[in-house]
């Protein structure tokens, strides 16, 4: 992460990324001051308002984000640490993405079923595993899984139309 | 001698079979945690603490905690065989203990990891035994103010003990805050930053947090590294645990020196990553081979391993006694007490005192039992991570989505727990610290309601935060410890100057 190698392929540096997330905490303390202080900051007559106490998390949200936003704008043009390359965004990528999809997966036919696809896919096209290998093991993982929880704990996790045609 | 009888008393609640079968399987899945890279202390235990839900508190706590020490133990496996610390606290035992194993001596490594982890957490356990009940009976007269100064005292030791950017230490630690304020507030009944989402009427749970933050940024940082693993393998024999259990006791000092910083560390939130650097540090500079610290000496082992043990139990002094966990993992320990109905302080002791002793007990015998279990099975979890990253990956995905879910069983908490993962990775990078943010998210409801009591009890006057020695020492203590990166730059300028001035006369 602190490597040096600021002008070689497609980068993004350090301290921009620290100028960019300063900017958002920014914007969340703005957000925090701004609802307390519109649920009332300060003393009523029956004790502190309930936005007593976020204002001030507000507020020192604001000036610390400030703080840093100048001490990275102050080291824009001689810092040349590397946040992130673009072979290691796009490695990233390859978990990151697949996770929302299955994400999505779990909302739409269940936790057991998208596992079990998530799995095998990842390892089929990710690990360049073969496809029975990859088979197998989503279907260990999902199958251990819909065990120790549904039937082991009793613990009911999101269920789709595979389940129920299973009778669960 | 009071401590005794109840010490005994914990370990005829501990010593059920039922129990002990709990601490095996604990220690077992702990040291599987603390191999794996993406689940570590704090997020497996998050996972895990649904299946709990149906346990009586004992042995739910004693399962929980022996996880914890089971992740202590595995993260010094990936370290020394594969110069990948599985936990950041075992980052200083890559040092000295990666170079042994190059060398042939793995073994050794392992052996002489393993007992000073044991002997550090016993330490702290011992010490646990005796001043736990103090320092509960100490905080019973705590009123609201006392309560609000040690949360004050808590937070500012972050700044005081990171290493970090002070500003970026404050920002996280107050996301935090703002995110516990997220949901109905508790007392005016009044609905606080929710913006009309339903969803968000409870706010954030800390445990989805915890998993994205540990378990899905950790993933996204392995990935991008784009792990292979390579290591050396691991035969443990009896002849060699015998022979470094020999050459042990030559490095008392050290060990005695390391408990000191672990058990101190601990309770104070610095937590177990600082504590083992420092105990390394320390080391280095005292010893006589220190010149040859990072070839391959055991004492460069012992020295991080002692001391990242001993703060690893010592944190849960601060979490019993008085409701505040000294590290990420202790905080998802204590929410598990909130789920069980348990409310953690100075009461506990007195109400709970099964609960307290059984769980005292069980962190000497989950210590003993770990010793020998990762002492006897250490190739099998050297195994565990020869599977390749590309089945590791989705995985783990899978175990922290469900972990998320069951939290409330709201799908919603698996899509938070996705978006906490890309905040944890881009903050680990940034050097935002996550232990700060996680422990402000946890207490921050119970900070704020001291608070505001102390604010009724003065009518608005924050003298009463000085109003008698104990609240008055603590918070000045507080206040030292967040200012103390200026006052420590301050110190070193007027020693530069005080060594500069002979010199220039």
């Amino acid at each position: 992460m602190a490597d040096n190698h600021g002008s070689a392929g497609a980068s993004a540096r350090t301290v921009v990324m620290d100028l960019v997330v300063a900017v958002l905490v920014f914007t969340l303390g703005a957000i925090v001051g701004y609802d307390s202080y519109r649920l009332g900051a300060s003393w009523g007559s029956d004790g502190p308002q309930a936005g007593y106490f976020p204002f001030y998390i507000g507020l020192l949200i604001c000036i610390c984000s400030a703080v840093i936003f100048v001490q990275s704008y102050v080291r824009l043009g001689t810092d040349r640490r590397v946040f992130v390359t673009a072979g290691q965004f796009r490695q990233v990528l390859v978990i990151l993405l697949p996770s929302a999809v299955y994400v999505f997966g779990v909302w739409l036919i269940g936790i057991y079923v998208s596992a079990a696809l998530f799995i095998t896919l990842f390892m089929r096209f990710a690990g360049h595993y073969s496809w029975l290998r990859s088979v197998v093991l989503g279907l260990v993982v999902s199958i251990t899984a819909f065990v120790l929880f549904e039937i082991w704990f009793k613990i009911p996790l999101p269920k789709g139309p595979v389940e129920r045609l299973l009778g669960f | 001698m009071e401590e005794i009888n109840a010490l005994f008393h914990g370990f005829s609640v501990a010593l059920t079979p039922f129990n002990l079968g709990l601490m095996v399987v604990g220690i077992v899945l702990g040291v599987i945690i603390g191999v794996l890279p993406g689940l570590g202390g704090a997020n497996g235990v998050a996972i895990l603490l649904p299946l709990t839900f149906s346990m009586p508190p004992t042995s739910a706590i004693i399962m929980l905690s022996c996880i914890y020490w089971g992740a202590l133990f595995g993260g010094a496996i990936t370290s020394i065989l594969f110069n990948i610390p599985g936990e950041p606290w075992s980052v200083a035992t890559t040092f000295d203990g990666y170079p042994m194993a190059q060398d042939g001596r793995a073994g050794e490594a392992l052996t002489g990891a393993f007992t000073s982890s044991f002997v550090g957490a016993l330490v702290a356990v011992l010490m646990f035994t005796f001043i736990a009940p103090l320092v509960a009976s100490f905080a019973l007269q705590f009123g609201p103010p006392e309560f609000f100064s040690v949360y004050l005292l808590t937070f500012c030791s972050f700044v005081g003990t990171g290493k970090g950017n002070p500003f970026k230490i404050v920002a996280a630690m107050m996301l935090g805050f703002a995110m516990a304020a997220v949901g109905i507030d508790i007392v005016t009944g009044q609905l606080r930053l929710t913006f009309g989402f339903t969803e968000l009427l409870s706010g954030f749970h800390f445990l989805v947090a915890v998993i994205g933050l540990f378990g899905i940024g950790e993933i996204l940082l392995s990935m991008e590294e784009g792990l292979s693993f390579t290591g050396h393998t691991a035969k443990i024999n009896p002849k060699v645990v015998l022979e470094t259990w020999a050459k042990l006791p030559r490095y008392w000092a050290t060990s005695i020196r390391s408990c000191i910083i672990g058990c101190w560390m601990g309770i104070i939130p610095g937590g177990a990553t600082p504590a083992s650097f420092m105990s390394y540090g320390v080391a280095r500079k005292m010893s006589r081979t220190g010149d040859k610290f990072g070839t391959g000496q055991l004492e460069g082992v012992v020295a991080p391993e002692t001391a990242a043990h001993a703060a690893g139990t010592s944190a849960l002094l601060p979490m019993i006694t008085l409701g505040i966990p000294g590290s990420p993992t202790a905080a998802v320990l204590l929410g598990g007490l909130l789920i069980w109905g348990l409310q953690p302080g100075p009461l506990l002791f007195v109400e709970q005192k099964d609960f307290v002793w059984g769980l005292i007990a069980s962190m000497y015998l989950g210590n003993i039992a770990g010793l020998i279990i990762v002492l006897t099975t250490v190739p099998l979890f050297a195994a565990i991570l020869r599977v390749p990253f590309p089945i590791i990956a989705p995985v783990i995905v899978v175990i922290c989505a469900i972990g998320a879910f069951t939290v409330k069983n709201n799908i919603l908490d698996v899509w938070m727990m996705v978006v906490f993962g890309v905040v944890g990775y881009v903050f680990r990078k940034l050097d935002y610290p996550l232990a700060p943010m996680v422990l402000a998210l946890v207490l921050g409801d119970a900070a704020e309601s001291a608070f505001r009591q102390s604010m009724l009890i003065s009518q608005g006057d924050l003298t009463v935060f000085f109003s008698n020695w104990l609240v008055g020492s603590m918070t000045g203590l507080a206040l030292v410890a967040l200012f103390w990166p200026l006052i420590s730059a301050g110190l070193a300028r007027m020693r530069a100057a005080a060594t500069a001035a002979p010199r220039s006369t």
